[in-house]
C-alpha cells in the first residue's frame, strides 16, 4: 500500500467506528427495544438448542394423549392434535419459523439494493428498464404476489422462501433507488469527481456509506411482514408440511381443537405475533438510533 | 387537470401490460405440463398432441399470450378444471364478497385509525399519542389469521355471541342487509380492520404533527379563530392524503384477505384462491389473480386522480 492509499482510505476507517459506537449506545439507551431484542436473542437461542431445551419428542405423539389443557402433568402447555407435547413443539417450531421469517429479508435486501443503486446511479434507461420491471411486481398486493407465486411453484419450503424473498425485493429496490438518486446529486459527488475520485471509489465510499443505512433500516422494518407472511404461508398449508413443526402449520392444523382446547390452540400464534412484535420494536429503535428519517 | 388525467393513464398503460404478463406466466412457471391438470394419467400421446393444440400449448409463448390476452379483453376467463364453470362467474361473484368484507374493514379501520391519529397528533408526546401509537404497533405486528382465530375463540366459542364461519345464513350466499346476514360479516372485518387501522394511524399522526407546525395554523390562531375552527382546518388539510392511503388500504386488503377468509371460510377472493391452488386449476388461479392485481391498479389510479382533484398541488410533484 503506497503512503498516498493509506491517506486516502485511514479517516473513513478511523469515522465509522465513532457512528456505530453511537448508535449501539443510542440504542441502549432505549430500554424497549433492549427488551425486545433480549427477546429477539432468547427465541435464537431457544431455536438453536431446540434439542437440549425441549422436553419431549416434537414429532412423535400418542393417540391417548390427544388435546389436553395447558398444565397437565408433565405436558406444562397441553399436548396438541395428535398427543404430541406442546411445549416442545413450540420450542423446535421456533427453528423453521425463525429460517423462514428471517432469511427471506438478507436476500432481499442485497438483491433489491444491487438493483436499486445500480438503477439509481446509471440512471437513464438503465434506470427505467429496472424500476418499471419493479413497477409491474409492485403493482401487487404483497400477500396475493406472495400466494401466487407460491401457489404456482407448489408447496413447499423452498418455493415459499422463494416467494417471501420476490415479494420483498421490489419494495427494497424502490428505497434503495430514490436514496441513490437523492444521494448522486448532492454537491459531494461532483465534489469527489472534480478532485479525481474513479467511479468505483465514489460508488463505494461516498454512495454506498450513505445509502446502506436507510434501506438497512427499511428491510429490517420488512422482518416483522416476513415472520407473518412466511407463517401464513405454512398456514394455508402452502409452507412447511407436516408433521414438521413450524408456528403457522400447527395454528392451522390446531384450528379444530378451538372448541376443545380454545387456549393450546391459540399458543403457535402467539409465538408468531411475539416474534413479530419484537422485531418491529427492535427496527423502530434501531430507525431511532440510527437517526434515519423515515 | 385534464392533461395530468392523460399522463397517469400513459404511466398505467405500461404497468397493467406487465401485470398481465406476470399473471400469465404464472402459469408457466408452474411445475410440470399444464395439462397434466385436465388430461388422464394413461391420455395417449395423439390425445395430448390434440389437446395441446387446442389449449395453444404448441404455439410460441408471445403467441399464446396474444391469444390468452384478445381472449380475456373479450372477458373470457377460460373455464375452471375443477368446476367447468366459466372463470368469469366464479371470480366475479368471489370478489363482490371480498369487496363487501374489504370495504367493511377499511371503514372501521378509518373511523378507529383516524380518530387514534388525530388525538396522537394533536397531543404529541403525551400518554395518549404513546397508548396511540402502541395499539397501532400491535395492530400492524399482530398475525391477523391468529387474530381472527382468537376472535372467534372468545366471540363464537365461549360467549356464542356470532357465528364462527360462514359467508351467510344456511350457507345460501344470499346477500341482505339483516343481522342474519350481517353477523358473518362482523367478526372478519373487525379482524381485516387492524391493519389499516395501525397504517392509518401512523399516517394521520405524522400529518396533523406535520401541518400544525405550518405558518397557516399560528396564522390562523392569530386572527382570533378558536381552537375548533383551527381544528377544522388541520383536518382540511390532512383530509385528502388520509384518504389516499385508505384507497390503498382497500386495495391492500381485497388482494391480500387470503388468509382471513381462509379463518372464516367467506367465500370470497381469498377462498377461490384456496381452492384453485389446492386444486391445481391453473386457469381459476390465473383468472383470480388478475383480476385482483388489475383492481389493485386501477384503484391507484383513480386514487391518485381523486387526491389530484381535491388537491391540485399532487400535480405538480
Amino acid at each position: 500500500m503506497t503512503p498516498n492509499q493509506a491517506l486516502e482510505t485511514q479517516p473513513v476507517i478511523a469515522r465509522s467506528p465513532g457512528y456505530w459506537h453511537g448508535v449501539i449506545k443510542r440504542f441502549s439507551r432505549n430500554h424497549v427495544a433492549m427488551g425486545a431484542l433480549i427477546v429477539i436473542l432468547g427465541l435464537i437461542l431457544m431455536a438453536v438448542f431446540a434439542a437440549y431445551i425441549a422436553p419431549a419428542d416434537p414429532i412423535k405423539g400418542s393417540m391417548l394423549r390427544r388435546l389436553k389443557p395447558i398444565g397437565t402433568p408433565g405436558f406444562p402447555l397441553g399436548a396438541d392434535e395428535l398427543g404430541r407435547d406442546m411445549l416442545s413443539r413450540l420450542i423446535y417450531g421456533a427453528r423453521l419459523s425463525l429460517l423462514m421469517g428471517l432469511s427471506p429479508v438478507p436476500i432481499a435486501f442485497v438483491i433489491g439494493s444491487l438493483l436499486g443503486i445500480t438503477a439509481g446511479y446509471v440512471g437513464g434507461l438503465t434506470n427505467s428498464l429496472i424500476m418499471r420491471t419493479i413497477d409491474v411486481f409492485y403493482a401487487f398486493p404483497s400477500v396475493l404476489l406472495a400466494v401466487a407465486l407460491s401457489g404456482a411453484l407448489g408447496a413447499g419450503l423452498t418455493n415459499a422462501l422463494i416467494s417471501i424473498t420476490l415479494v420483498f425485493i421490489p419494495p427494497i429496490t424502490r428505497v434503495a433507488e430514490s436514496v441513490t438518486t437523492q444521494v448522486r446529486g448532492l454537491d459531494y459527488i461532483d465534489a469527489a469527481r472534480a478532485s479525481g475520485a474513479s467511479s468505483y471509489t465514489i460508488i463505494r465510499v461516498h454512495i454506498l456509506g450513505n445509502v446502506l443505512g436507510p434501506i438497512f433500516v427499511y428491510a429490517t422494518g420488512l422482518v416483522s411482514v416476513s415472520m407473518i407472511l412466511a407463517s401464513g404461508l405454512s398456514f394455508l398449508g402452502l409452507g412447511v408440511r407436516p408433521p414438521d413443526p413450524e408456528w403457522g402449520l400447527m395454528l392451522n392444523t390446531l384450528r379444530t381443537a378451538i372448541y376443545t382446547q380454545p387456549l393450546v390452540a391459540a399458543l403457535p400464534g402467539a409465538m408468531i405475533f411475539l416474534t413479530s412484535i419484537a422485531f418491529n420494536i427492535v427496527a423502530d429503535g434501531l430507525r431511532g438510533a440510527m437517526d434515519v428519517k423515515s | 387537470m385534464i392533461l395530468y388525467t392523460l399522463k397517469r393513464f400513459a404511466l398505467t398503460i405500461p404497468v397493467a401490460i406487465g401485470v398481465s404478463v406476470v399473471c400469465f406466466l404464472l402459469v408457466h412457471i408452474a411445475p410440470g405440463d399444464p395439462l397434466t391438470a385436465v388430461l388422464p394419467t394413461d391420455a395417449s400421446a395423439e390425445l395430448q398432441a390434440q389437446m395441446r393444440s387446442l389449449y395453444g400449448f404448441d404455439k410460441p409463448l408471445p403467441v399464446q399470450y396474444g391469444l390468452w390476452i384478445w381472449r380475456v379483453l373479450h372477458g373470457d376467463l377460460g373455464q375452471s378444471i375443477a368446476t367447468g364453470r366459466p372463470v368469469v362467474s366464479e371470480v366475479f361473484n368471489a370478489v363482490i364478497n371480498s369487496i363487501i368484507v374489504a370495504a367493511a374493514a377499511t371503514s372501521i379501520g378509518f373511523l378507529a385509525g383516524g380518530i387514534l391519529g388525530i388525538v396522537a397528533g394533536y397531543y404529541q408526546n403525551t400518554w395518549i399519542d404513546r397508548l396511540a401509537s402502541i395499539i397501532s404497533s400491535l395492530g400492524v405486528s399482530v398475525p391477523h389469521y391468529w387474530l381472527g382465530i382468537v376472535l372467534v375463540i372468545i366471540f363464537s366459542v365461549q360467549l356464542g355471541w356470532l357465528p364462527a364461519t360462514g359467508g351467510g345464513p344456511g350457507g345460501s350466499g344470499n346477500r341482505s342487509l339483516d343481522w342474519a346476514y350481517l353477523q358473518f360479516l362482523v367478526l372478519p372485518a373487525i379482524t381485516m380492520s387492524v391493519i389499516p387501522m395501525g397504517i392509518i394511524a401512523r399516517s394521520v399522526r405524522a400529518l396533523v404533527g406535520e401541518i400544525l407546525t405550518q405558518d397557516f395554523v399560528q396564522a390562523l390562531a392569530a386572527k382570533g379563530l378558536t381552537d375548533r375552527k383551527v381544528f377544522q382546518h388541520v383536518l382540511k388539510n390532512a383530509a385528502p392524503t388520509a384518504f389516499a392511503v385508505m384507497g390503498l388500504q382497500l386495495g391492500y386488503l381485497l388482494g391480500g384477505s387470503i388468509l382471513i377468509e381462509t379463518v372464516f371460510s367467506w367465500p370470497g377472493t381469498g377462498f377461490l384462491l384456496n381452492a384453485a391452488i389446492f386444486q391445481r386449476d391453473l386457469p381459476l388461479l390465473q383468472g383470480t389473480i388478475l383480476v385482483l392485481a388489475m383492481f389493485f391498479v386501477i384503484l391507484n389510479l383513480l386514487v391518485d386522480l381523486l387526491q389530484s382533484l381535491i388537491d391540485p398541488r399532487v400535480q405538480r410533484s
